[in-house]
């Protein structure tokens, strides 16, 4: 195991991070605005949001890049800045963190399917490339490539990711099919799993997708199929929409609550996803008396 | 002529070049282009959906056999075009507003293809301003809305409220779909329809348009 991975676990299971969108839009980031250019725009807001989630107790914060990739700013505002969002984004959340939490930098889907001819997979490995060399050259301890739904689009990104030699987590979405248990594009947990592994991840994993209660089940399903170790991030449920604005069911408590059920499965990092923020951290510190 | 149950397969197993040789064969041999639709290709993404409802069949599945169907379609519409037969319905569609996420609403789009429809595909982040201008330009009888965040799902119900301002809420069906989208949510903004997945929303358009415009 990466040197970086092993330390962190050597006191028990790790605690990452929330939502970030969400916590920005508290902030006045407006609707179908791009998050990730407030490392530009806004640094102050953003670095508040990563304060917070290291005051709630994460051991691993991410970095507000998720959609900083060409292919994705390409329809934003433009793809000329990409090196300077990441890179901003990986000194903000350094800054936050002041060597109290990890730094692992987030890298999300190009939103493009390779499937249907949208992007090819020469375009997308040279905008993960990109993105990932950035983020590393700005000092990232790792990177999350999260929320893909193409397993082959996931690999790629963790091709790209493993030329920087830092350590890479990859986690996929399951919330298709009959059980809700396979990506869009059909994968089961095992398949995941076991194709992620072959091509070198360091951690698997599986994030956003359905509410936490569905967790449990793909967790087990994920350690049975690798050796690696387990990254988590639930969303709070599904929302419902309250005059105008999205409401998650469940309560900071609530997902606190099942989050020992994930660790005694063999999750080995555990934070959340859409609908969550950092008094749901604070809420599972407490559970597991950080 | 060529036995047309391998129109059928071709589209079921998503088979394009198939689908397409079939088709070509068929015509000039002349068989009816309307049968060919009505018989075996709409049965055949039938099939597909029924696969894809119980998880035999996932996204890149549906994809190679609207691709396959596509590919047959392309052959059919103009023979049918040309003596004035009419689509099944004219669909405006698009990702609302603020949002930029194009995977759900593509698949849509080209399944309706796949199912019959005539479709124009307003891209992403499309202004309530251009769906009523499309709406008026084309006639288009069903509106399709598209939106994968939390944060962009109420450019819906703005979007619902312009069509109505601009008093073509009435020529059309409006339908709705995306992750965060519920039947509910349809409800409380006035949406005719809402589908949980790509293939749900073809049965949908196809009831929308059977039934008469409110």
């Amino acid at each position: 195991m990466h040197t970086t991975l092993a330390h962190l676990l050597s006191n028990g299971p790790v605690l990452t991070d929330g939502a970030w969108g969400t916590q920005l839009q508290a902030r006045g980031l407006g609707i179908g605005e791009f998050p990730d250019l407030w490392n530009l725009t806004h640094p102050e807001q953003v670095l508040q949001v990563a304060r917070a989630y290291v005051d709630a107790g994460s051991q691993i914060i991410l970095t507000n890049t998720f959609g900083a990739n060409r292919i994705r700013m390409a329809e934003h505002t433009g793809a000329e800045r990409v090196e300077e969002i990441n890179r901003r984004g990986v000194e903000l959340s350094r800054q936050a963190a002041q060597g109290r939490a990890a730094v692992f930098a987030s890298i999300g889907p190009s939103g493009k399917l390779l499937l249907s001819g949208e992007v090819s997979e020469d375009e997308l490995r040279d905008a993960f490339r990109q993105q990932a060399r950035a983020l590393a050259e700005a000092g990232a301890d790792a990177l999350v490539i999260e929320t893909m739904t193409d397993l082959a689009e996931a690999k790629l990104a963790l091709t790209a990711a493993r030329e920087t030699s830092l350590p890479v987590v990859v986690c996929m979405v399951f919330d298709s099919g009959k059980a809700k248990d396979r990506t869009m594009m059909g994968n089961t947990p095992e398949q995941a799993a076991a194709a992620l592994t072959a091509a070198g991840a360091d951690v698997v994993g599986a994030n956003c997708g359905q509410g936490i209660e569905g967790f449990a089940t793909i967790c087990g399903r994920l350690r049975a199929a690798t050796d690696r170790s387990i990254w988590l991030k639930p969303n709070a449920g599904l929302p419902t929409i309250v005059e105008g604005r999205a409401r998650y069911n469940v309560s900071p408590e609530g997902f606190a609550g099942a989050v020992p059920e994930l660790l005694r499965l063999g999750a080995g990092f555990v934070g959340g996803c859409c609908g969550t923020g950092p008094e749901f951290i604070a809420s599972a510190a407490r559970v597991l008396k950080r | 002529m060529p036995d047309l149950q391998q129109l059928y397969d071709a589209v079921v197993n998503g088979d394009y070049k198939a689908a397409h040789a079939i088709t070509e064969r068929a015509l000039a041999e002349g068989a009816d282009p309307l049968t060919l639709v009505n018989q075996y290709m709409v049965p055949a993404m039938d099939e597909v959906g029924r696969r894809f409802e119980c998880s035999e069949y996932f996204v890149p599945e549906l994809l190679i056999s609207a691709r396959a169907m596509k590919a047959s379609l392309e052959l059919i519409r103009p023979l049918l075009v040309a003596r004035g037969d009419k689509p099944v319905g004219r669909v405006a569609i698009g990702t609302v507003k603020g949002d930029l996420h194009d995977i759900g609403k593509n698949l849509v789009a080209s399944l309706l293809e796949g199912g019959g429809f005539e479709v124009i595909d307003l891209g992403v982040n499309v202004s309530p301003e251009k769906f009523i201008a499309t709406i008026k330009e084309s006639q288009a009888n069903i509106v399709a809305m598209s939106a994968l965040l939390t944060t962009t799902m109420p450019s819906m119900k703005t979007t619902i409220d312009a069509l109505q301002q601009a008093g073509v809420r009435d020529q059309v069906k409006v339908l709705i779909g995306g992750a965060p989208i519920t039947q509910k949510y349809a409800d409380e903004i006035g949406a005719d329809g809402y589908s949980e997945s790509a293939v749900g929303a073809v049965a949908l358009a196809k009831k929308a348009v059977a039934a008469p415009v409110a």
